[in-house]
């Protein structure tokens, strides 16, 4: 299967999952998935069966609220039933809106406040390094997540420490909660920032699958950012770069035009 | 009680290569056996107090045993929300060390002081609370806190504190630590944390008086000993709290809000810190004098009662 269609069955999970719980965050979610269907699919050293292996790579999706994004590639991917994200973010169901490791295999943190992710894996990265594993931890935020103090002081922190088994990926989707991200608070120049704070930056399409790839598997000898453009929405025409998709949910005329277009 | 904590901790860290040290750069003459011995184990991550607790959590979540250490107020109420969602929530393995209980820093000011930390950490599901009374208590629950699942707050003082309790008696967390206790007595003295020195003072006055008093020191506020409380709410007519923490939320709360739901209606009282911040500049001891919380007052109070 290429990783098209594994990304269009991800974004098909992600637009029912949202329709039917009627959860926002549809546009967060979309924006992340050719990122995700990479390193699920392509690069993270995993194993469904074994989702607790000790060796194995770990991925922090630091924007919980992209949620959806991850239940469903990690379903896509067979570390549960697809039937799972019927329920998400509805009465019963076992994934809440914002992640919950304990829910299913292969969620390695709970997320959902921002600004966090980045200095889990920081530890999680030091443990490696310590044990003399090779393991490597990728940790994905948002472009608003930069707003949040406590992620410069892990930017600040990780090459110090010369994590070169530690990567960040910034999903710069150019939209956050309250508008676009660069008019809230500018990031730019982001890549001269990471540069500064004695990082590898790679700078990258983050919907093309053979620059990500190669981004994700360049190695370095200092802690890897990859600053990925991306289209917030991606695959749904009416949801690209719209704003409000950050907080509405398809209705059923919606869904289906969705649907139809990710095939 | 942080000398006996690094002291005792250095001597698990031999054995257990799962535990670590972080500071966001406090600790000078503490931490520094602890660093020389075990430089991969030790991380200074600079004044950074919400890396510092979502690194330690990163860390437990990969199997160790870590130990952030920082004056109180900086590692319980800046990264409050580290706390919450990476230690709390994810019932980490992290263990949150605070000196600097109550107005332990007198002079230094009240951004030093810690009167709220008990209030706020027991809150928290899945974390236990520990207050110890002396370094005996530090050293038995430190051992103890390697084989702990889950978060762990420990609430020390500074230095120099003595120790009080029986060496003979096996203390746990969770567990009262009876320094004195007659089924004669129908007063009962439960304190916590550094409030002990007062504690004391208080029973030694009131025998003066003619009146006989328990000593329990309630290291534990969660899991807190109901048991205990239970036991003594059987037999004693005077049930008095001491803590050096506001009186909104600590100590006094946990006792007072079992009374309240049970059947007993003993004579009860919690004695601590009122619910303002100090502007008065002076020691541990006169900043006490300043907000009335002396041993004298809560003698003079307690012999109203009694």
């Amino acid at each position: 299967m290429n990783l098209n269609t594994i990304a269009n069955s991800i974004r098909r999970s992600i637009v029912k999952m949202n329709a039917r719980s009627k959860a926002s965050h549809s546009g967060t979610a979309l924006s992340t998935v050719d990122i995700l269907t990479v390193l699920y699919f392509k690069t993270l050293n995993i194993d469904p069966k074994n989702p607790l292996h000790v060796n194995r790579d770990k991925f922090i999706l630091s924007k919980g609220h992209g949620s959806s994004a991850l239940y469903a590639t990690l379903a896509e991917r067979g570390f549960f039933d697809k039937s799972l994200l019927e329920g998400f973010y509805l009465d019963g169901g076992i994934l809440p809106g914002h992640l919950d490791k304990e829910a299913v295999p292969g969620v390695e943190v709970s997320s959902g406040s921002l600004g966090h992710g980045l200095s889990l894996g920081l530890g999680m990265a030091i443990a490696n390094k310590v044990d003399g594993r090779d393991s490597k931890v990728y940790v994905m935020c948002g472009d608003g997540e930069l707003n949040e103090g406590s992620m410069w002081e892990a930017i600040m922190f990780a090459p110090c420490q010369q994590l070169k088994n530690l990567t960040l990926i910034i999903d710069y989707n150019k939209l956050q909660g309250y508008g676009r991200t660069n008019e809230v608070i500018n990031l730019e120049p982001l890549s001269d920032k990471f540069t500064a704070f004695n990082w590898d930056v790679f700078e990258i399409n983050g919907h093309d699958y053979t620059e990500i790839e190669s981004a994700l598997t360049q190695t370095t000898q200092k802690p890897k950012v990859i600053i990925a453009h991306t289209i917030k929405g991606k695959g749904v025409s009416y949801m690209e770069n719209q704003f409000v998709w950050h907080y509405k949910s398809p209705n059923e005329e919606q869904l289906q035009q969705a649907l139809s277009e990710l095939i | 009680m942080r000398n006996t904590f690094i002291k005792t901790l250095v001597q698990l860290a031999e054995l257990d290569k799962r535990i670590f040290v972080i500071t966001p750069d406090l600790g000078f003459s503490v931490l520094e056996e602890f660093e020389q011995k075990f430089p991969d184990r030790f991380l200074n991550v600079g004044i950074a107090e919400a890396n510092a607790v979502s690194i330690a959590a990163g860390l437990a979540l990969s199997g160790k045993i870590v130990y952030v250490y920082s004056i109180m107020p900086f590692v319980t109420m800046r990264p409050f929300e580290q706390i919450r969602v990476d230690v709390a929530y994810m019932n980490t393995n992290v263990r949150l060390i605070g000196v600097g209980a109550g107005i332990t820093y007198g002079p230094a000011g009240a951004t030093h002081h810690s009167i709220e930390d008990l209030a706020i950490m027991r809150a928290l599901p899945n974390m236990a609370v520990f207050a110890p009374s002396d370094p005996y208590e530090v050293e038995k629950i430190t051992e103890e806190s390697v084989h702990h699942q889950g978060p762990m707050y420990f609430r020390l003082a500074k230095k120099g504190e003595p120790i009080i309790s029986n060496p003979t008696h096996t203390l746990c967390l969770g567990k009262a630590n009876i320094i004195k206790e007659n089924p004669q007595n129908k007063i009962t003295l439960l304190f916590t944390s550094n409030a002990s020195d007062i504690a004391l003072e208080v029973e030694e006055q009131l025998s003066q008086h003619g009146f006989a008093s328990d000593l329990i020191s309630m290291h534990t506020l969660k899991p807190f000993d109901y048991d205990t409380l239970e036991v003594l709410l059987k037999s004693k007519d005077f049930i008095f709290t001491i803590e050096e923490h506001s009186l909104i939320g600590g100590l006094g709360s946990v006792v007072s809000e079992y009374i309240a739901e049970s059947h007993y209606r003993p004579i009860f009282k919690r004695f601590g810190l009122p619910d303002e911040y100090s502007h008065y500049v002076g020691s541990q001891y006169f900043i006490r004098e300043k907000l009335g919380f002396t041993s004298r007052n809560i003698t003079d109070t307690i012999m109203s009662l009694v």
